[in-house]
C-alpha cells in the first residue's frame, strides 16, 4: 500500500520549512559553539535528515509519546521542546529541558511527552514498547512514535521489541531512520537483509519504505501509519531513507565513505527539495531565515545567561522527591 | 621512544596479531572506522577484513561468538566500545565465560580477551561515563585487568592471551592521549602482581586505573606537606593481589582507597574488607575512601568534576586518616565521599 500525499497548502509547506529550517540553524550554530567550547561532550548532528523527524511529529498529536535517540536535537525542536531550553541543556545549565545532567544525547521533556535521548543504541525501543502498552492497557488512543537509526537493527533488543509490540498490537510507530551508515559501518556490512521493511514485515506488522528526503513523503506516511494505529491497528514500521551529511559526531574522520557519496546525496537536501516544490516563494524563504535566526540567538543568550546547578544539589535525582504520580 | 597509551595499545594488539595466528580482533568499528577512539587505526590495513573484523551493533552476539570462537580453538580479542556497552553483553560474559569451564567440570576453556574502555572525564553523561570493572571484578571465573601506565597498556595483552580462562581488559578512556617514555622493546608484562608506583612511609594510597595518576599528584603535593604516601597500582582487581597491599599497609599503618567506581559494593569496598580482616590490628586509622559520587554521572562540567574522585578530595582523606584537618585547596571545596 502506498500512502497518498495530502493537498499541500502554502500555508501548511511554509510550516514544514520553518521547521526544517529551524534544525538546521540550530545545529549550525551547535557547532560554531561547539568549537567556542560553549558545548562538550558527544553531538551528534541530524544535518540532511531533518525531513525524518518534521514529517513524522506532524502526523503525531499532542498526547502522543516520543522515544528518540543519541541524534535527536531535531525531533525535540520539531516536538515542540524550546530552543531555548535545548540549548541550555547543551550548555549544562539548569534552565535546560534535563537540567544540564544529560547534555546533548539526553534531552527530556515529559510536558510535550519526549521521553529521550537515548544514548544506548537501540536502548529506547523497550521503553517505546511500555508505553505503548500503558497506553493499551489504559485503554487510551495514544501512539508511541520511536526513533532508531538502521544500526539499531542489528541489536537483540530491536527483534525483541518489534516481537513484543507484534505479539500484543501495541500502539507504537517504529521509525527507522536508514542513514546508511552506523558509525562507519555500512548497511551492507550490517545487515544480512539490506530491505529492512522486509525484515520488519516479518514481525507481521505493516512496513513501508519512504524516501526520508522528501517531507511530505514522510509526513504522508506517518500521518497514514498514525491513523492506522489508532484505530487499533498494531504497530507500524517505515523505513525512512536518508542520510547524515555530517561526521557521525564532532570527531569523525569518514575514512569510511567517499566525499562524491555525499556530495551526491546533498543534492538530495530535504530542505532544497521541499523548496523545489515551488510552493514557499524566496520572500517568504527569506522571512523565515530571519525568525529562525532570532529564534536562535534568543536561545543562546537564554543558554548563556542561565545558572549552574549548585554543587551542594549534586546528588539530587537519583531517587524521587516526590511520590510517584 | 616517545608514546601515547593509544598507540602502546595498539602496538600490543599489532604484536598479538603478528604472533599468533589464531588472534583476530572483533568488535564495532574496530576495522573500517579505524576503531571508536583510534586505538585500533591502521591495522584493518594492515591485517585484513577477516582478522580485524567490523560486527553490526550485536554486543550479545559477537561476545559470545568471541566465547565460541575461543572454545573452538581461536584467540580472539573482542573489542566493546565502552563498558557501558558491555551491559548488553553482561549475559555471555557471566553466564557463559565465566561459568562454562566449571559447569563441564574443567573441560570447556575459553580463552578469550574482552577489552573495553571504562570511565569518566569527558563530558559524556550518564550512559558513557561508568566504571563497572567493580562489577566483573565480583565474577569468579574472571580476570580483571586495568592497566593504568604505558607499560601496562603497550603489555598486558599478550600475557592475557596465553591465559586458559577468560580475562577482561579495561582501558580508561581519559588516559587514550597520555604521553610518555616506554622502552623500545617493551613486550609483555606480568599481571598476578600490583605495582608501587611511589614509596612512602605515612600511609598506603591504593588505586588502580584512571585514579592512578591524580593519587600520584595527590602523593606529590602531600609530600610537599611533609606526608610519605605510597601508591599502589593495582593492576589486576581480580585476583587482588592482597600481599601487595598487606605489607604495603603493615609498614604505613593507614590506607585510603581510591576508586573511580560508586563507593556502595565496590573494589574499594572490597579491599577496605580485605585489609580489616587481615591486617586489622596494623592499622593506626580506619581505612579511607574516595570513590565516585553514587549519581549516574551528569553532563554538566562543574557537577561531573564534583562527581569524581579528584586530588583535593583525596589529600583530604588521607589527612582525615593522619587525624589532620580537611582543608580546601585553593578555594576548591572538597565534596567528593571521603569516608
Ligand atoms: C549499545 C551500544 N553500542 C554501541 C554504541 C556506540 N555507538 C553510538 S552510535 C553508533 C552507531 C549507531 O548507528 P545507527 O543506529 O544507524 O544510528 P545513526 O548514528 O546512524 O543515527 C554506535 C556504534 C552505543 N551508543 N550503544
Amino acid at each position: 500500500m502506498s500512502p497518498v500525499e495530502p493537498m499541500m497548502t502554502t500555508e501548511h509547506a511554509r510550516h514544514l520549512q520553518h521547521q526544517m529550517l529551524r534544525i538546521r540553524r540550530f545545529e549550525e550554530r551547535c557547532v560554531e559553539l561547539y568549537s567556542a567550547a560553549k558545548i562538550r561532550g558527544f553531538l551528534h548532528l541530524y544535518v540532511g535528515e531533518e525531513a525524518v523527524a518534521v514529517g513524522v511529529m506532524e502526523a503525531l498529536a499532542a498526547q502522543d509519546a516520543v522515544v528518540a535517540t543519541y541524534r535527536e536535537h531535531g525531533h525535540a525542536l520539531a516536538r515542540g521542546v524550546s530552543a531555548g531550553s535545548v540549548m541550555a541543556e547543551m550548555f549544562g545549565k539548569v534552565e535546560g529541558c534535563s537540567r544540564g545532567r544529560g547534555g546533548s544525547m539526553h534531552l527530556f521533556d515529559v510536558a510535550t511527552r519526549f521521553y529521550g535521548g537515548n544514548a544506548i543504541v537501540a536502548g529506547g525501543l523497550p521503553i517505546a514498547v511500555g508505553l505503548a502498552l500503558a497506553a493499551k492497557m489504559q485503554g487510551q488512543p495514544i501512539v508511541t512514535a520511536c526513533f532508531f537509526g538502521e544500526g539499531a537493527m542489528a541489536e537483540g533488543e530491536f527483534h525483541e521489541s518489534m516481537n513484543l509490540s507484534a505479539l500484543w498490537r501495541l500502539p507504537v510507530l517504529w521509525c527507522c531512520e536508514n542513514n546508511f551508515y552506523a558509525m562507519g559501518t555500512a548497511l551492507a556490512r550490517s545487515e544480512s537483509e539490506t530491505n529492512l521493511a522486509v525484515k520488519a514485515a516479518s514481525y507481521e506488522m505493516p512496513a513501508w519504505t519512504v524516501d526520508g528526503m522528501d517531507v511530505v513523503a514522510v509526513e504522508a506516511a506517518a500521518t497514514n501509519a498514525v491513523d492506522a494505529i489508532r484505530n487499533g491497528g498494531g504497530p507500524h514500521f517505515l523505513e525512512l531513507r536518508t542520510y547524515r551529511f555530517r561526521a557521525h559526531s564532532m570527531y569523525d574522520p569518514e575514512r569510511y565513505r567517499d566525499k562524491a557519496e555525499v556530495e551526491r546525496w546533498k543534492e538530495r537536501d530535504p530542505i532544497t527539495m521541499l523548496e523545489a516544490r515551488g510552493l514557499v516563494d524566496a520572500s517568504t524563504i527569506a522571512e523565515l531565515e530571519a525568525a529562525v535566526s532570532a529564534e536562535i540567538d534568543a536561545a543562546v543568550a537564554f543558554a548563556e545567561a542561565g545558572s549552574l546547578e549548585r554543587i551542594e544539589d549534586l546528588t539530587r535525582f537519583v531517587v524521587s522527591e516526590v511520590g510517584a504520580p | 621512544m616517545k608514546t601515547t597509551y593509544r598507540e602502546a595499545l595498539r602496538a600490543g594488539l599489532r604484536d598479538a596479531l603478528l604472533r599468533d595466528e589464531r588472534v583476530f580482533l572483533m568488535g564495532e568499528d574496530v576495522g573500517a572506522y579505524g576503531g571508536c577512539f583510534a586505538v585500533s587505526l591502521g591495522l584493518f590495513e594492515e591485517f585484513g577484513p577477516e582478522r580485524v573484523r567490523d560486527t553490526p551493533l550485536s554486543e550479545s552476539a559477537f561476545v559470545g561468538a568471541g566465547i565460541g570462537a575461543a572454545i573452538g580453538g581461536m584467540r580472539p580479542i573482542v573489542e566493546l566500545m565502552t563498558v557501558n556497552f558491555s551491559l548488553l553483553a553482561l549475559d555471555q560474559i557471566v553466564n557463559n565465560a565465566a561459568t562454562l569451564l566449571h559447569m563441564s567440570g574443567g573441560q570447556c576453556h575459553v580463552p578469550v580477551v574482552i577489552r573495553t574502555t571504562t570511565g569518566a572525564g569527558r563530558q559524556l553523561a550518564a550512559q558513557h561515563s561508568h566504571s563497572f570493572e567493580g562489577w566483573y571484578a565480583h565474577i569468579p571465573g574472571l580476570r580483571v585487568l586495568a592497566p593504568a601506565t604505558l607499560e601496562d597498556a603497550r603489555g598486558m595483552l599478550w600475557t592475557a592471551l596465553q591465559s586458559p580462562d577468560p580475562v577482561m581488559i579495561f582501558e580508561h578512556g581519559a588516559l587514550l592521549g597520555m604521553d610518555g617514555e616506554l622502552a623500545d622493546d617493551a613486550g609483555a608484562v606480568e599481571i598476578d602482581h600490583a605495582a608501587i608506583r611511589r614509596s612512602g612511609t605515612d600511609v598506603t594510597l591504593i588505586t588502580y586505573g584512571g585514579t592512578l595518576h591524580k593519587t600520584l599528584a595527590a602523593a606529590e603535593a602531600l609530600a610537599a606537606e611533609g606526608v610519605s604516601a605510597e601508591v599502589i597500582d593495582l593492576r589486576t582487581l581480580r585476583p587482588l593481589d592482597d600481599a601487595t597491599i598487606m605489607e604495603s599497609v603493615g609498614r604505613t599503618h593507614r590506607a585510603v582507597i581510591v576508586d573511580e567506581g560508586w563507593r556502595s559494593g565496590s573494589v574499594s569496598a572490597e579491599i577496605s574488607a580485605r585489609i580489616m580482616e587481615q591486617a586489622f590490628y596494623e592499622l593506626d586509622a580506619p581505612v579511607g575512601r574516595v570513590c565516585t559520587a553514587e549519581i549516574p554521572i551528569p553532563y554538566a562540567k562543574q557537577l561531573e568534576e564534583a562527581a569524581l574522585p579528584q586530588v583535593p578530595a583525596i589529600m583530604a582523606a588521607v589527612h582525615d586518616v593522619l587525624g589532620r584537618m580537611s582543608t580546601s585547596v585553593d578555594g576548591v571545596p572538597v565534596l567528593a565521599e571521603t569516608h
